[in-house]
């Protein structure tokens, strides 16, 4: 099961930080984790990744996994310098003030899985 | 091929370019996207013991069709007790660290279970040497 990213703002009531112009792309699948090397390990290619971390390593780490976009939870935000470097990597950044919990049940709730 | 970045201790602005580079290297080098996730891994986490815990170091990969063999070695604190430092949740990673995302004690686990070969070398006071290999399937 794959879902848009215009679906995922709509259920999450979330805010495009950049890629706008991205909100046809579509997620195979989701990981939501507040841990780097976990992130490192388990996100899968084309996955959507949730998640707290709201610092630059998290858009490196993204475009390591693959990830299709990046969703911050728990109404983080993040810098302008990583919202910057994400654009120049086309790379969506979503942000919701769900909680991490919350966000991932209702996505799962959509059909999206972890592989 | 040979890759080599210098990587400094504390710049997280750029840390994880080397590994990222060393990943488009193995891709376009047709590498078994199994290798190049382990790899990648390795090469990761090691880039990022450098920046989080020594003053510099270099990051090399060397990349043939049969393996992938990651070097990194540092100047800095070294590692007393190595056996102590793989096992899972151990890490001297500060508070402001852990707040990035780091330092939950799994950066040489992971690189364990990654590697199909695995070597380190500390020396207190002086630094480490981390030598790992990916046999390419």
């Amino acid at each position: 099961m794959t879902i848009k990213l215009q679906a995922v703002k709509e259920m999450l009531n979330a805010d495009v930080l950049c890629g706008d112009n991205l909100l046809d792309t579509e997620v195979t699948c989701g990981f939501g984790c507040d841990l780097i090397s976990d992130s490192l390990c388990f996100a899968r290619p084309g996955c959507l990744l949730l998640t707290g971390l709201t610092n630059v390593q998290i858009i490196r780490l993204a475009e390591m996994v693959e990830a299709r976009a990046i969703v911050f939870v728990r109404g983080k935000r993040p810098g302008e310098d990583v919202i910057g470097l994400a654009r120049e990597k086309n790379l969506p950044l979503l942000a919701t003030d769900m909680f991490l919990f919350e966000s991932c049940g209702i996505l799962y709730q959509a059909g999206l899985r972890s592989f | 091929m040979q890759l080599k970045f210098q990587v400094q201790g504390m710049d997280f602005s750029r840390a994880g370019q080397a590994a990222t580079k060393i990943k488009k290297a193995l891709q376009l080098a047709g590498m078994d996207p199994a290798t190049t996730r382990k790899a990648i891994i390795i090469a990761y986490e090691a880039e990022m013991n450098i920046v989080i815990h020594a003053c510099h170091g270099s990051l090399t990969a060397n990349i043939t069709p049969r393996k992938v063999e990651i070097i990194a070695d540092d100047e800095g604190p070294g590692i007393p007790d190595i056996s102590l430092a793989m096992q899972e949740g151990y890490s001297t990673a500060p508070p402001h660290i852990r707040e990035m995302g780091f330092g939950a004690g799994m950066g040489l686990p992971n690189i364990k279970k990654s590697a199909d070969e695995l070597d380190i070398r500390s020396e207190v006071n002086k630094g480490t040497r981390l030598w790992a290999v990916v046999f390419n399937n």
